[in-house]
């Protein structure tokens, strides 16, 4: 790049071409990038999924071999936790978190432009170990030990591969960190930070105590199929279960990291469609810190089949169950900021409703897991596969879609197509149902996760799942058309966006100057 | 403004997190060894165990199991599949282990209690368990375990199962 | 259920449907309530938790949608300001955390039970393997290989032609059988010979892991004799979703005569002609069937009796073609005393007197017979 490309990146807007893109470390063209990366990933899985469905459509192989199915299975998590949900939250923050705490930029652009690039390698990697010899990852995401030692020339490649997405996110963390530590505009208290942001800053804490432990426990695996080391392997005095110790101690976080950011999304959403303020919003952060904390403690209700002692089964059931009182918290406090509020039903409020509830009903499914005695009945079933489902997919993937809708009018200038907003908010929460809910009632009727072939008493409800998953695929197809349309063109969007909106980003125009807050903003 | 924070202490935590991961190798086996969370069993010196107390009104049953691991070429069993004991008496049995290949083979077995609660309980004065065992072509070989029971085992308590998994070593180092 | 089929999206149905309780409570939809005391506990408890997310459920989505159907901006509501409360905030912490307590109450209460393994009556020790199962009666030493039956792993396949609608069980189908009996305290003891396995009988409420170098343990005690079907629940690999478990309940008696048959046929397994055996072996069996088949003619030191039984020592059937001596054995030698001794010998014993009687007493020949031989010359 030239002086004066520089010059121009500096002071007036982006670099032309292709380069821009490359070499940006403007916050909001990562956030972009974050964003499109995300939503290209999203389909990748999605189609994973589908062919995981398409096989158990009807019972019988018909489709795929068990091999190739549990490769499926296997990338499908890895890509939608690691590549569609992670990067997506962070291309929110990216986006937002500046603008939100009334920052010019992130406060280390040139890491953020790193974190970035970073990942496009990492799933490159990930995704050509499918044409490796042996095939790519079948162990599950969760790469249990002595299963996952067996994978073939895939299994460094894939280890790299993690260390690489654990970088990028460390990064991206730490920069948020930063970010909202040093860059909060005068006046921008803590507790006047806006809930996405006070969210977003507790899952960055998170991900930089959490990702680091993941990185170890697999660099244990690798030591151990490749240098000899015993950490999980009974014959040289390892043990197998511990790696699920390791993992899980990661892994928990790891699950509120995927959702601790829609809650913020979901808390900045409902006010302004309910013109009220935010019902307990100290009360709100409170609970998110002791959802986090509480994280830390709670990891072993992953594995209550390993064979604890009964005193270890008792503490991470009672420790998990009180995981229930600070997100019962969150869930009153959107409903009374709701309660008797002015709401309107724009496409962004419909999807966040949606979360509430489809969230809760996760939830509640998460609770009856948490009581250990019931737990060996639903455990490794499809019970569980519809818990986790209903709070990922309706749960951090509704939030980030609100998140989306919400935002799009800011970040493009232009009003999104409303109708086809409302289209793709009803087909998908119609078929997300059809999709998950059918899977707790065959997972209670006994039918065990990850396998590619099931009894016939499981068939109807399988098709039935089936349906829904093609029909909630298909759906997103809409929020592509939308998104593309509303780039292209559209009622140009006022800077307040929304009549209820409130917070420094919709003082700015839309769409923003490419560099905001270059004077700071000073908050009363 | 107050709360700035200095970039590279932040870098720190991912590194002593890192750290963190490993530590959690040694802390695992330290609450194993107070718990007996994953069924390993204690050992104690032929002299710790004559100051132990018998308990001649007390009956445990001790059943001995044997696993190959990995379908290595061993026959591997108990000699006597259970036995009756009293807490703080020594008692001695053999696993008989069977090499059923033309080649020298190396293997360790690896103990393992069940229930879990009763593993602190189970020591062992001598056993084969400790030393990787080499086995000529063919050979067969009667292995000796000694072992007491504390008379401390819980009450609830009346079987005690150990299990033997012999794991091909030689495997590991290359041999 | 098949309702429910033909009305997409009447979650509102399935949901009553579940929650209508025991009537409508068929293996298809809910929970099984299982035919053991703690599998009826766990059913109780899992009603009882379900209830009561239906209860705060319909609360707190019933306020929700009274209040998105009420206040909303075309109704012409104003937006109140209130933004706190501290009865509500604190009541809606403590009054959760007391429902938590009296559900973590019982499900305590269960767990203790559950693992308590003391006063056992039978001890079934289970191992896991890459994709089958292996039981072994410690008592009795039954010991088995429990694998997917013939006709699912057939129709099973990519393009088998099989519909497998018509395949009874299908994949819930085993080629041995576990039978245990009713109203005994069973333990199972569960480890792994490669890589982590689950056992899993949804009847019996119970599920743990096959680790390998562990040892785990859990135990049942079955009301109602009956078949009862489980499969793996811990991936384990390509076939993990082909490793089902079959248990049959049966009476005391069905029981002891059941292994007293394995018994049996695993002497008879043992005796098959399958095996290969080594020399030591069947010298040292050789020498005790000889002693009760043969050394009444042929006396114990193989020197028979001098006219009236030849002796063994140096003699040209005992040194010369292999299959002539397994002839005369299996078939002895018409005209004299010698019998038939086919029907009575199994091909392990017939194995193991030729061979003894080849190396035995300065006949240093080196011949080992396998059972194997002496089938195929039957």
């Amino acid at each position: 790049m030239n002086a004066a490309a520089t010059e121009a990146d500096h002071h007036h807007g982006p670099a032309p071409g292709l380069m821009r893109w490359v070499t940006t470390t403007n916050h909001k063209d990562i956030g972009t990038l974050y964003l499109w990366f995300s939503f290209i990933m999203f389909f990748i899985g999605g189609l994973m999924a589908l062919i995981i469905r398409s096989e158990l459509f009807q019972p019988g192989l018909t489709i795929v071999d068990p091999h190739f199915f549990n490769q499926m299975t296997t990338m499908h998590a890895l890509i939608m936790i690691f590549g569609v949900v992670m990067p997506a939250f962070v291309g929110l923050a990216n986006w937002m978190l500046p603008i939100m705490v009334g920052a010019p930029d992130m406060a280390l652009p040139r890491m953020n432009n790193w974190s970035f690039w970073i990942l496009p390698f990492g799933f490159g990697i990930m995704l050509s170990t499918l044409f490796m010899d042996g095939g790519g990852p079948a162990a599950g995401w969760t790469l249990y030990p002595p299963l996952s030692l067996q994978t073939g020339d895939a299994f460094p490649y894939l280890i790299f591969s993690i260390h690489m997405l654990g970088v990028s996110s460390i990064m991206g963390a730490i920069n948020i960190v930063a970010t909202i530590m040093n860059l909060r505009a005068p006046g921008m208290t803590f507790m006047k930070m806006p809930l996405f942001v006070w969210t977003w800053f507790i899952t960055a804490y998170l991900l930089i105590a959490v990702m680091p432990v993941l990185a170890g426990a697999v660099t244990m695996l690798l030591t151990d199929k490749f240098f000899g080391t015993s950490f999980f392997n009974a014959a040289g005095g390892g043990d197998p279960v511990m790696f699920q110790h390791i993992f899980w101690f990661f892994g928990h976080p790891e699950v509120y990291i995927l959702i601790l950011p829609s809650f913020g999304l979901v808390s900045e959403i409902i006010p302004t469609f309910s013109r009220k303020r935010l019902f307990g919003y100290s009360s709100m952060v409170y609970a998110t810190a002791s959802i986090a904390f509480l994280s830390f403690i709670v990891w072993a209700h992953h594995m209550f089949t390993v064979g604890m002692p009964l005193t270890g089964e008792l503490f991470f059931m009672f420790t998990t169950m009180l995981i229930a009182v600070p997100t019962g918290v969150k869930v009153f406090n959107w409903v009374s900021t709701m309660w008797r509020g002015a709401m309107t039903f724009e496409t962004p409020m419909l999807f966040a409703l949606g979360f509430v509830v489809m969230f809760t009903i996760g939830g509640f499914s998460g609770l009856m897991l948490a009581m250990t005695p019931i737990d060996f009945q639903y455990h490794d079933t499809y019970f569980v596969v519809a818990h986790f489902h209903y709070v990922l997919v309706p749960g951090a993937i509704f939030g980030i879609i609100a998140g989306v809708y919400y935002w799009l009018p800011k970040w493009t200038g232009n009003m999104y197509n409303e109708t086809l907003g409302k289209w793709h908010f009803w087909t998908s929460t119609v078929f997300v149902n059809i999709l998950f809910f059918p899977m707790h009632f065959v997972g209670l009727a006994g039918m065990p996760r990850r396998i590619p072939d099931y009894a016939v008493q499981f068939a109807d409800f399988n098709a039935i799942a089936t349906i829904g998953a093609f029909g909630f695929g298909f759906s997103q197809i809409l929020l592509l058309v939308l998104v593309i349309k509303c780039i292209r063109g559209g009622d140009k969007a006022t800077d307040q966006v929304w009549e209820g909106a409130q917070g420094l980003e919709w003082t700015l125009s839309s769409p923003p100057p490419y560099h905001s807050f270059s004077v700071q903003p000073v908050i009363k | 403004m107050s709360g700035k924070v200095k970039v590279p202490y932040l870098f720190l935590i991912p590194v002593l997190m890192f750290g963190f991961g490993y530590l959690m190798v040694p802390m695992y086996d330290l609450i194993c060894d107070i718990t007996g969370l994953n069924g390993k069993t204690g050992s104690i010196s032929t002299a710790e165990a004559s100051q132990l107390t018998v308990d001649a009104d007390r009956m445990v049953k001790v059943e001995f199991l044997g696993t190959v691991n990995d379908e290595a070429p061993w026959d591997f069993g108990p000699k006597v599949t259970s036995m009756m004991v009293h807490p703080g008496r020594q008692y001695q049995t053999s696993f008989v282990a069977k090499n059923t290949i033309d080649k020298t083979i190396v293997g360790q077995a690896i103990p393992s209690v069940a229930p879990g609660k009763a593993a602190t309980y189970f020591n062992k004065t001598e056993c084969f368990c400790f030393n990787q065992q080499t086995f000529e072509p063919l050979e067969s070989r009667e292995m000796p375990l000694v072992f007491v029971i504390d008379p401390g085992l819980p009450e609830s308590i009346d079987t005690v199962s150990l299990s033997y998994t012999f794991f091909d070593t030689g495997k590991l180092t290359g041999k | 259920m098949k309702n429910i089929q033909r009305v997409p999206g009447a979650l509102l149905g399935a949901i009553l449907l579940v929650l209508s309780g025991s009537a409508l409570a068929d293996w298809q939809l809910n929970l099984t309530e299982g035919v053991t005391e703690i599998s009826r506990e766990v059913y109780d408890m899992h009603m009882m938790v379900l209830w009561i997310c239906v209860v705060i459920g319909v609360l707190v989505f019933g306020a929700m949608f009274y209040s998105i159907l009420k206040h909303r901006k075309s109704q012409g509501a104003v937006p109140a300001t209130f933004h706190e409360s501290m009865v509500a905030e604190v009541g809606w912490t403590v009054v959760p955390f007391v429902i938590l307590i009296v559900m973590a109450l019982p499900a305590a209460k269960a767990l203790i039970k559950m693992e308590d393994s003391s006063n056992s009556d039978i001890t079934i020790k289970v191992t896991g393997h890459q994709w089958k199962w292996e039981y072994e009666y410690v008592d009795s030493g039954v010991h088995f290989f429990s694998s997917l039956d013939t006709a699912s792993r057939e129709a099973g396949v990519k393009n088998s032609g099989v519909d497998v609608n018509s395949v009874e069980n299908y994949l819930l189908d085993v080629d041995n059988r576990i039978i245990v009996p009713v109203g005994k305290k069973i333990r199972f003891l569960l480890t792994s010979n490669d890589v982590i396995h689950a056992w899993w009988v949804p009847a019996f409420a119970i599920k743990k892991d096959a680790i390998p170098g562990y040892i785990n343990e859990m135990w049942t005690n079955i009301d109602e004799e009956g078949v009862y079907r489980g499969q793996c629940a811990e991936l384990c690999g390509k076939d993990h979703g082909y490793m089902p478990i079959v248990v049959e309940a049966v009476s005391e008696e069905r029981y002891n005569e059941w292994v007293g048959e394995q018994i049996a046929a695993a002497e008879a397994e043992a005796n098959s002609a399958d095996k290969k055996w080594a020399m030591d072996d069947l010298m040292a069996r050789g020498e005790s069937v000889y002693a009760t088949a043969c050394a009444a003619c042929h006396q114990a030191n193989g020197q028979g009796i001098p006219g009236v039984f030849p002796g063994l020592v140096d003699s040209p059937i005992a040194l010369g073609d292999v299959k002539a001596h397994i002839d005369i054995v299996l078939n002895g030698k018409a005209g004299t005393a010698m019998q038939a001794f086919g029907a009575q010998l199994s091909d392990v014993d017939a194995a193991a007197i030729v061979t003894y009687e080849r190396n035995a007493w300065g006949n240093d020949t080196g011949d080992v017979v396998q059972p194997s031989e002496i089938k195929e010359l039957r």
